[in-house]
């Protein structure tokens, strides 16, 4: 069996992560999904969330997720996310404010809002919230 | 004869022109890099993609169901929806028009009894099918300034919804592929009905949802990912076929001087010995 995972993280601009890693946690559309080597061929479509890997060398990093697809195959793990944020380059504070603005249009949603818009707004910043978080080692 | 002031003067209009040129083609160059950094960057995704398709297609096939995606059934194709993506800007060679009559053969000629309707993308075929009879039913410009993704998505989106309504029977895209930086690859493809590409590695996966259910969603993002990377191919090869253009144009002007230079030196060394022949004439006539 082998002894690491191959993870790639690509959106459809830029290849985003390529690396040996030793355990990921997945944020897939029915719930999250841990992929340790070995794991059987997989084919899922994303949800939102917080993508976390750890590397051979023990560091942990975080992703955020919206949305996308995911292929096990072998030793190769690859998410095309349809976009993804690594931790390092989320504004917290931004994050935190979009949070709010969309928890306060789904909890009094006004005239003509478009709620589906809005819970997906509350997904992304959420995503990117516990990303941040996830880095700063609270999670 | 011109004066030798005349020429002078030409020498030094072209040598003006040949600056500004010189610096078109560094410019282009220095764009070119950038946009080609950003067709390789979207090229993992892209693949991975058209990887993943051709074995959901198989699978999704191959499921009990048999009913075809929407978007993969084809239809009689007698409303056609052109594509025809080029650059906002000139002085690229024959870029545009290459690329202008391609499209036109092809609409002509094979889709001629077809009823046609085109969103031209880039302000020089925009300009160039509001002359034509053709029905023009989105257009867009300032993409050679900036590719974004929103603005494939946008297009991709509009054109998913209308040929699933079956407003539309086929998709084709123009495009000029970046293919080296000599010379660009015309392209016409046709982007729906999806032709969905064939692997020949089948991995048996196991699926979190039903296959078609995941195809569903895979196939609007392909169109999407085609539309995104044909507008970023369109982007490098304008740059690329700037810089060519502009470097012929470079050592025209070098030429042109070279010539201009060795008429002038003629033409005051013949001034010059008109001259000698008129005093040495003077003094012959004294003796």
């Amino acid at each position: 069996m082998a002894e690491s995972l191959e993870l790639e993280i690509a959106t459809p601009e830029r290849l985003l992560v390529r690396e040996k890693v030793r355990e990921i946690e997945i944020p897939g559309k029915e719930g999250y999904l841990g992929v340790l080597p070995g794991h059987a061929a997989l084919l899922s479509e994303l949800g939102m969330g917080v993508l976390v890997y750890s590397t051979a060398a023990g560091s942990r990093f975080s992703v955020a997720i919206h949305g996308g697809f995911l292929e096990i195959a072998g030793a190769h793990v690859r998410v095309l996310a349809d976009r993804a944020e690594p931790a390092k380059e989320i504004d917290q504070s931004r994050a935190m404010e979009s949070l709010r603005r969309a928890e306060k249009r789904l909890v009094n949603p006004a005239v003509g809002i478009d709620i589906a818009r809005a819970l997906r707004a509350y997904q992304r910043a959420q995503a990117r919230l516990d990303a941040a978080k996830a880095k700063a080692g609270v999670h | 004869m011109p004066s030798l002031i005349d020429i002078r003067r030409r020498i030094r209009s072209v040598k003006n022109t040949q600056q500004i040129t010189k610096a078109m083609k560094m410019v282009s160059a220095a764009r070119l890099r950038r946009a080609q950094d950003r067709v390789i960057a979207a090229r993992p995704y892209s693949e991975t993609l058209t990887k993943m398709l051709a074995g959901v297609a198989a699978a999704a096939q191959s499921g009990d169901s048999g009913e075809l995606h929407p978007l993969l059934k084809s239809r009689d194709e007698n409303r056609i929806h052109a594509i025809v993506i080029a650059s906002d800007r000139g002085l690229a060679g024959a870029f545009n028009s290459n690329l202008i009559k391609l499209a036109m053969r092809f609409l002509t000629e094979e889709k001629g009894a077809a009823q046609i309707e085109v969103e031209p993308i880039g302000r020089k075929v925009v300009d160039f099918f509001r002359k034509k009879p053709y029905r023009i039913v989105a257009e867009h410009t300032g993409y050679s300034q900036a590719v974004r993704l929103v603005d494939a998505q946008a297009i991709a989106q509009r054109v998913i919804e209308r040929y699933a309504n079956a407003e539309i029977d086929a998709v084709y895209l123009a495009v000029n592929e970046f293919k080296s930086v000599l010379a660009p690859r015309l392209t016409l493809t046709r982007i729906l009905p999806i032709q969905v590409p064939t692997d020949s590695v089948s991995v048996d996966y196991i699926y979190e949802q039903p296959p078609a259910e995941l195809l569903g969603a895979l196939l609007p993002r392909y169109v999407e990912t085609q539309i995104y990377k044909a507008l970023l191919e369109s982007n490098a090869a304008e740059h690329a076929a700037r810089m060519a253009s502009m470097d012929s144009a470079t050592s025209n002007a070098s030429d042109l001087i070279e010539k201009l230079t060795l008429y002038m030196n003629r033409v005051r060394q013949a001034s010059i010995t008109r001259e000698i022949i008129e005093i040495v004439s003077g003094a012959a006539a004294l003796e």
